[in-house]
């Protein structure tokens, strides 16, 4: 659901801010690219759905509710799939979330950023600390366990304190998932114009650094597992679509600017492909309207590249890639074979970031904070 | 070293005691009916000129020598158009001028020369001018050259329309400095034409005609060539006896090899060709000469089977700034060789040897009259030839001389030259290192005289002299190291004076120097690279100075980097480049992947293409970095 009501000072998602959105359109849209798509795809059955945005919660559960029918009606949806929906604290009143809940929702991912009221000011968004607590409470009651909120770390002008006491108080808010975003300053958002304007202060690296590593130390000691860089769960709530795609599965994805990786059987393909859905809404639904999807982009990935992405996604989690993954990718080449020889991976092992064991590539604890200085080097012993 | 020199300064060495007496007779262009002293265009394509009327006695051959921006190259113009040369317009700027590079700038880089013709008293002379190039004419160490060669001087004193001009004080100082009485002076305003007329009247009074005969066999003087795509070689000629037309068979006495004589001419400044030319005049001659090497600066030319004795050479200009030049990329390194094989056909001056650097690949060494002959020349590879370049900041030529019985064997000489820091031999096997130096004068104001005197302090310059010409200025000679001036001291001096001072320089020989090998180091392994040759006394500046530009060019990796400058097994100066963190994308993931991946594999690429020193990875343009002139201050 790419629509906003409001651009927060950092985002440079594909979101557009309307007066008016012809809901009823675009949800009639997201109905038959999704059919079109799954139809495409021959996929069987389906694990779990996500709605992203823009503002997702902005939609009405009407229209979340009609896109599960018509994914239930094209592919089966098991009762046990997780469906998770992202909320903004303004647009999560208890009564808008029961009726997302009646529409299928079975998953809550709740934005709250910040719990200081000036930080939240600073990021441009629409709701208080206060609003977000009320959110977050709300969505506890209704899925309990299956509840995450979004933290924002490395403000401009945060220092370490404050940042340790936010999460603190985040902690003593919580549901069993939390996902830890770095403060990224984009091109053409507000923000960063502020911040290379020389307005804000740039935070320093060695201080996100730091952070960084308090965050980890902190959700660790409160019985969080670190699953992936930026997701902790505990109680075994890890999110499942997440997981999908940072395992390389097949995925579709389904509205503007969605993006998707899968093999389109449906038209004769063979290989798994990398689509992108157009971004613009407008010319998105004239184009679903016409040929029944707004695909904008489909290239095919050839095995390395489809291996090269199964690295860099894979080893973000702290599972890694596991050999059997690595096999249904690379039946001939064994992790062993690309990896296990002198060279780029043995020396990053030596060095103590990376390891190569029977539970397959992996990085250590320590390495996990280096992954970007890793890859290069990987992808050239792959390469090779 | 082993350098490939063509350059030349050409000085006119022609005199003669015998008066002029000639017959009374119009230019030979002009349509008759047309009164003496009207105006008219030099034009390609008209009848021959005939040289014949034009005897010994009615020749002066002249230079306009003076500092640079002092304006002859506007002098030039105005004795064009009064002479009738060229019409007279405002258009008219710099009309020798003839390359992008010196129009721009407003400095002559190629010496033209132009035949003026001149009726003064009833007689028709015929004024040979050479427009000499601005950057390495330097007035006062050129006037006491002129002045050792007895060759007649005429001081013209210029701008005087300036509202700060003030003539009388600069005779004074010309009375002081050049023992030249102060109404031999002419006072002119190149710019307004006024009193121009003067100089030339003076010059065919003062200046002897030249001393030759038509009658002797042929010796003519190569002092410029250029090359013609169509035509070949235009070979610049003064005549030093006999006479020359198309049809003559000619030898060079350096190549030994015989041309015959397709045509020959005189400079208007433009080419305009003639029957012949005569003992006293100066032109050119076309003689199907295919390589501009086949016209040498200082070869003679004479007659088929008449040899003459060859005219004394050039004195050689000796370049005095170097500078290394490489291609941005390997692939252009044939693109930029030809650059400067053409670009140097028409700048002898400048000179060219092959050179690699480890870091950078093949390329040149190239040296040059002064830093404003680089810039130029840098900026004419741009304009005309397309091409970028990277320029290193330049080497001077020291030299060692050794005390170990091997080296010397090995070379063939006790004294030998380094030009590369991989050749700088050990102390143990050297009695004494050299510097180059130069003997620098400096015009200024006397308000800077502080501010100067510490700026040559920094620069290890020795003072040898202070002279105060007038109540307002005094001229500082000093010695300096030839290393210390080339990179920036000009500008340096130029801005702490607000423009005012004036440099002069000339070579001084060399002096004994405790020089040093500085080596950098990664992690304690050296980068070959970015080894120097420097002075004791900078070796700390110098070394830190590399340090930190290290530092900015080479990425963050996963361990600590120590940037280290060394001197033997000495550390004297060090930066550390701190390990990477946290180095992971730790943002919501709101787009697709494909982006990142395509980073990812470009990044995997860069990391194919650096230099491992160690275990410390260096991209390649971090030696161009460090490497290259530095513009910022």
């Amino acid at each position: 659901w790419p629509y906003c009501r409001k651009r927060c000072s950092y985002c440079n998602f594909n979101k557009y801010v309307v007066p008016a959105v012809d809901e009823s359109a675009v949800g009639a849209c997201l109905v038959q690219e999704a059919r079109t798509l799954l139809r495409l795809s021959q996929v069987q059955s389906i694990t779990s759905v996500f709605f992203g945005g823009g503002t997702p919660s902005l939609a009405s559960p009407r229209t979340i509710a009609a896109v599960l029918e018509a994914v239930a009606g094209a592919a089966h949806l098991p009762a046990s799939a997780e469906v998770t929906l992202e909320a903004n604290p303004s647009s999560a009143s208890p009564a808008r979330l029961a009726g997302f809940r009646a529409a299928g929702i079975n998953r809550l991912s709740i934005g709250v950023q910040s719990l200081d009221d000036a930080e939240l000011r600073l990021l441009g968004r629409e709701h208080t600390a206060a609003e977000a607590r009320g959110a977050v409470e709300a969505a506890r009651r209704l899925f309990p366990g299956r509840t995450s909120i979004d933290l924002l770390f490395g403000l401009p002008g945060q220092s370490q304190d404050a940042w340790a006491r936010g999460l603190a108080a985040a902690l003593g808010l919580c549901d069993d998932h939390i996902s830890l975003y770095q403060l990224t300053l984009e091109r053409g958002t507000a923000l960063a114009a502020q911040v290379w304007g020389g307005t804000l202060p740039a935070p320093p690296q060695d201080l996100l650094a730091d952070m960084y590593q308090t965050a980890c130390t902190m959700l660790v000691a409160a019985g969080f597992r670190h699953y992936e860089v930026s997701n902790f769960a505990r109680k075994g709530a890890l999110s499942t679509h997440n997981l999908s795609y940072w395992r390389a599965e097949q995925y579709i994805g389904v509205g503007p600017g969605a993006h998707g990786r899968f093999v389109p059987w449906g038209e004769g393909g063979r290989s798994r492909e990398a689509r992108v859905q157009t971004l613009e809404p407008d010319a998105w639904m004239q184009e679903v309207q016409s040929r029944g999807h707004g695909t904008r982009r489909r290239v095919v990935l050839s095995p390395l590249e489809q291996l090269e992405e199964l690295l860099a996604l894979g080893l973000r989690t702290d599972e890694g890639v596991t050999h059997e993954r690595w096999g249904q990718f690379s039946p001939q080449l064994s992790l062993e074979a690309v990896f296990g020889e002198p060279g780029e991976a043995q020396d990053l092992q030596q060095q103590g970031w990376l390891l190569l064991d029977g539970g397959g590539l992996r990085c250590s604890v320590r390495g996990l904070a280096l992954l970007d200085s890793l890859l290069p080097d990987l992808l050239c012993q792959l390469q090779r | 070293m082993a350098l490939v020199g063509r350059t030349a300064t050409w000085w006119a060495r022609l005199r003669s005691p015998r008066p002029a007496a000639a017959p009374l007779c119009l230019p030979p262009w002009r349509p008759a009916g047309l009164a003496a002293g009207g105006r008219l265009y030099s034009s390609r394509g008209r009848e021959k000129l005939d040289m014949s009327m034009y005897p010994v006695e009615s020749i002066r051959n002249f230079s306009i020598i003076a500092h640079v921006d002092h304006g002859k190259s506007t002098l030039a113009d105005r004795l064009l158009e009064i002479t009738g040369t060229i019409a007279k317009t405002d258009y008219n700027k710099q009309v020798l001028d003839k390359l992008q590079v010196e129009r721009e700038r407003g400095i002559t880089v190629k010496a033209q020369s132009a035949s003026l013709f001149y009726n003064h008293e009833g007689v028709n002379y015929l004024l040979n001018l050479i427009d000499t190039p601005g950057i390495q004419a330097q007035t006062v160490a050129n006037f006491y050259l002129a002045f050792e060669a007895q060759l007649t001087i005429i001081p013209v004193i210029n701008k005087i329309d300036l509202k700060n001009a003030d003539p009388e004080r600069v005779e004074k100082q010309i009375e002081k400095l050049f023992d030249i009485p102060a109404d031999e002076c002419v006072r002119i305003s190149a710019k307004q034409g006024t009193n121009v007329e003067k100089v030339l009247q003076k010059v065919i009074e003062k200046i002897p005609p030249p001393q030759c005969n038509t009658a002797d066999p042929l010796k003519a003087l190569v002092f410029d060539s250029t090359f013609d795509h169509y035509r070949g070689v235009i070979a610049n000629i003064a005549l030093f006896g006999g006479e020359i037309q198309k049809g003559h068979k000619i030898v060079s006495a350096h190549t030994k090899k015989r041309y015959e004589v397709n045509e020959v001419g005189i400079l208007t400044p433009n080419e305009q060709p003639t029957h012949k030319l005569y003992a006293g005049q100066v032109g050119y001659v076309i003689a199907g000469m295919k390589e501009v090497t086949e016209a040498q600066i200082g070869d003679t030319l004479f007659f088929y089977k008449q040899p003459v004795e060859p005219l004394p050479g050039f004195k050689s200009a000796k370049p005095m700034v170097f500078a290394g030049m490489y291609p941005v990329d390997q692939t252009e390194y044939n693109n930029l060789k030809s650059a400067l094989e053409r670009l140097t056909l028409n700048d002898s001056s400048v000179t060219v040897h092959r050179d690699s650097s480890l870091a950078l690949g093949a390329g040149w060494r190239l040296g040059f009259l002064g830093l404003l002959h680089m810039e130029v020349f840098n900026q004419r590879l741009e304009q005309e030839y397309n091409m970028s370049v990277i320029l290193t900041a330049p080497t001077v030529p020291y030299k060692a001389v050794l005390s170990s019985a091997k080296l010397i064997k090995e070379y063939g000489k006790k004294e030998i030259t380094i030009i590369n820091p991989a050749q700088f031999p050990d102390k143990l096997s050297v009695s004494e290192y050299l510097e180059p130096t130069v003997l620098g004068t400096i015009v200024t104001p006397h308000e800077y005289i502080g501010k100067i005197i510490s700026l040559c302090q920094d620069c290890r310059a020795v003072q040898k002299d202070m002279l105060y010409m007038d109540e307002h200025r005094v001229m500082l000679k000093y010695l300096f190291p030839l290393n210390e001036i080339v990179v920036d001291f000009y500008d340096a001096l130029k801005s702490l004076s607000s423009g005012y001072a004036s440099f002069d320089y000339e070579d001084a020989g060399y002096q004994a120097a405790d020089l040093i090998k500085m080596d950098i180091l990664l992690n304690g392994n050296p980068v070959e690279e970015l080894a120097t040759i420097i002075h004791n006394d900078k070796a700390y500046t110098t070394g830190k100075l590399i340090c930190e530009r290290l530092k900015d060019a080479i990425p963050r990796q996963l361990f600590e980097i120590a940037i280290q400058a060394a001197i033997g097994k000495k550390i004297i100066a060090r930066e550390t480049l701190k390990a990477y963190r946290k180095n992971v994308v730790a943002k919501c993931y709101g787009g697709d992947i494909t982006r990142r991946m395509k980073l990812l594999k470009r990044q995997a690429e860069g990391k194919k293409l650096m230099r491992k020193i160690g275990n410390v990875e260096v991209p390649r343009d971090a030696f161009i970095r460090v490497l290259k002139r530095q513009n910022d201050k």
